[in-house]
């Protein structure tokens, strides 16, 4: 009972990352239907400003956090007018193959940039722990990476439900041409969408570089796949499913983790996602739908 | 028409013959020492990474599926031959068939499945099968876990793996052309008007995925044949990256092009090599511009042959391998 406590917390702060890039990987399937293979890497440079804004310029935690989302929303907004505009009305798997592209482009431009090398993240906040219920630890770090999460979770839906661009969001994912012909700029919202998921991503960056202290170019690529598992995990396209598919999916890590079979980690997200695809592929809170011919 | 069926008889014994003499060349030249041992060893990529191109390009070019999971059926191959002759003391050849018979196995298994999915989820499903596979051997201490297998003996040779490669492009080339090949391609223009033209879409995407995967197999077993080890990270996505690269340089649905672009980009990386991360950012680029300014890559769904360079008016003649459903 122990174990399964304290892995439920490092579940819920493992899965806070995933939820957090998920949601960028859901909103832009629900808008274009791509999947957007070079998120994760968004996630690995915002993981990198935050350490070039703590290391480097000495900036405390939040200033960091603010600069790296800022970097790559606009950076979301770059790749996707170089690389994904010109292909809206190709083939998708042209898309794909673009993303693919894009995502080697980050990681190895990356690489050359920076090094391979792994990087330790500075101390911003020294690690406190607390001891709840007698033996469970929860740090003070993972407090926050919580508190960060549902914070911006909560500026989501206000964005998406509250906001006149949240609307168009919302017009456009449902019907492209219907919402065109109503006056919504859709290049715009596309836009503002890459930049709001990235932007997330970028969050979650810094929270792990915050979490684990080291980050890499190649840091990317298994979270940004497991994040999109949870997207899967939660029905693709829908914003609570990708909270609640990253939640759920960090917690079944924790857990194969925490009951002594680390190795197996990689192999059991994959294997949930094709039996979700299997068995529900709309999710756990999507819907069927036909396809028209 | 007799004229026409001897003409044809006669073309591929011509092609075999050409064949035979590239061979026999470059293999004298690699026993006399002419070749040295990096041009050998190039010599060999080129072949193991024009079979795993064909069989990817059969699967993603002709039918239309998008799996970007071969890395791991050519680890199936690779594992389950190195087996075969470590533990089993049995011979090449049958190391061979077993790895490509379990990887088409596993080809069946994930096929089935999966395949009844859309594009991209089957594109994921198929890459989450390949880490699965990956995740599988890393946990398995018998076959070397994380640190690899190694000490499997040299078996495989440039005759061997020249060989192969020809078997491998005859047989994806007469499968392509035969009925089930064109049913395949079917599949590839418009699933739904396949299915109502009473094509079993299912049946020929298992058929095409299977296929694809037991070369994979055997590429997998060549590889393990030729390097002495191999690592489970071998096997990594970037791997079925570097396939899929060539499959879409090539063109998605045309041979030739598939074994273009993987002598091509077998040099290039070759030449890279001291610049790792250089060659993967230069791959990166040249998927985007591929797919911004020429979606179908360098040969789209043509073929490359001698009549290309004839005159222009016989282009129409080029469309028929464009037909829908051949028969």
């Amino acid at each position: 009972m122990e174990v399964f406590l304290q892995q439920l917390i490092n579940g819920i702060s493992l899965g806070s990352i995933y939820a957090l890039i998920a949601l960028g990987y859901t909103m832009v399937y629900g808008i274009v239907q791509l999947i957007n293979f070079a998120h994760g890497d968004v996630y690995m440079v915002g993981a990198y400003l935050g350490f070039f804004a703590t290391a480097i310029l000495g900036w405390p935690f939040l200033p960091a956090l603010l600069l790296s989302m800022v970097v790559c929303a606009i950076l979301g907004m770059v790749i996707e007018k170089l690389a994904y505009t010109p292909l809206r009305n190709a083939p998708r798997i042209a898309a794909l193959i673009t993303a693919i592209g894009v995502s080697l482009f980050l990681e190895y431009g990356m690489m050359l940039l920076v090094t391979p090398q792994v990087r330790t993240f500075p101390q911003v906040l020294p690690e406190v722990q607390y001891k709840l219920l007698g033996n469970l630890v929860i740090t003070n770090r993972q407090i926050i990476i919580l508190v960060v999460t549902i914070a911006l979770m909560l500026l989501l839906q206000y964005i998406v439900h509250k906001t006149k661009i949240g609307k168009a969001m919302r017009a456009v994912s449902h019907d492209k041409q219907a919402a065109q012909l109503m006056g919504i700029n859709v290049n715009k919202t596309i836009s503002a969408t890459f930049a709001i998921g990235s932007a997330l991503a970028a969050a979650a960056g810094v929270l792990v570089g915050i979490y684990y202290n080291a980050i890499n170019p190649l840091m990317g690529i298994m979270p940004g796949l497991k994040a999109f598992v949870a997207a899967v995990l939660g029905g693709i396209g829908i914003i609570p499913g990708a909270m609640t598919g990253g939640f759920l999916l960090g917690i079944v890590e924790a857990m194969v983790s925490g009951y002594g079979k680390s190795l197996y980690r990689d192999p059991v997200a994959f294997v949930i996602l094709i039996i979700i695809l299997i068995v529900k592929p709309a999710g756990l809170f999507g819907k069927n739908v036909r396809e028209k011919v | 028409m007799m004229s026409m069926f001897e003409r044809k008889i006669g073309r591929q014994i011509g092609i075999l013959l050409v064949l035979a003499a590239v061979w026999g060349v470059i293999d004298f030249m690699i026993k006399g020492g002419i070749l040295n041992p990096y041009y050998e060893l190039n010599l060999i990529l080129i072949g193991i990474n024009i079979i795993l191109a064909v069989s990817l390009n059969l699967i993603n070019g002709f039918n239309g599926q998008f799996s970007i999971g071969h890395a791991g059926f050519m680890a199936v191959g690779a594992y389950g031959a190195a087996m075969i002759t470590i533990k089993a003391h049995l011979p090449f050849v049958i190391a061979l068939l077993v790895g490509a018979l379990l990887a088409a196995i596993c080809g069946i298994l994930v096929g089935l499945p999966t395949l009844r999915l859309r594009g991209d989820y089957l594109a994921i499903a198929t890459l989450g099968f390949g880490e699965i596979i990956r995740g599988l051997i890393v946990n398995i201490d018998y076959i070397g876990g994380a640190y690899g297998l190694s000490g499997i003996p040299k078996l495989a040779n440039w005759t061997w793996i020249f060989w192969l490669t020809v078997l491998t492009v005859l047989v994806i080339w007469n499968f392509v052309n035969s009925t089930h090949g064109r049913a395949t391609i079917s599949i590839r223009e418009n699933e739904i008007a396949a299915e109502a033209m009473g094509i079993n879409t299912t049946k020929y995407k298992v058929m095409a995925f299977t296929i694809g995967s037991l070369f994979a197999g055997l590429a997998g077993g060549l590889h393990a044949h030729y390097f002495y080890t191999i690592q489970p990270n071998t096997f990594n996505f970037l791997k079925s990256f570097d396939i899929l690269v060539m499959v879409v340089l090539g063109g998605q649905g045309s041979i030739t092009g598939s074994i273009i672009a993987a002598i091509a980009l077998t040099i290039i990386s070759a030449s890279l090599q001291k610049f790792a991360a250089l060659r993967l950012v230069i791959y990166a680029l040249l998927l985007i511009i591929i797919m911004l300014f020429r979606p179908q890559g360098l040969m789209g769904t043509k073929e490359f042959s001698l009549k290309m360079f004839r005159k222009k008016s016989k282009d129409k003649e080029g469309k028929q391998h464009g037909t829908a459903i051949g028969q």
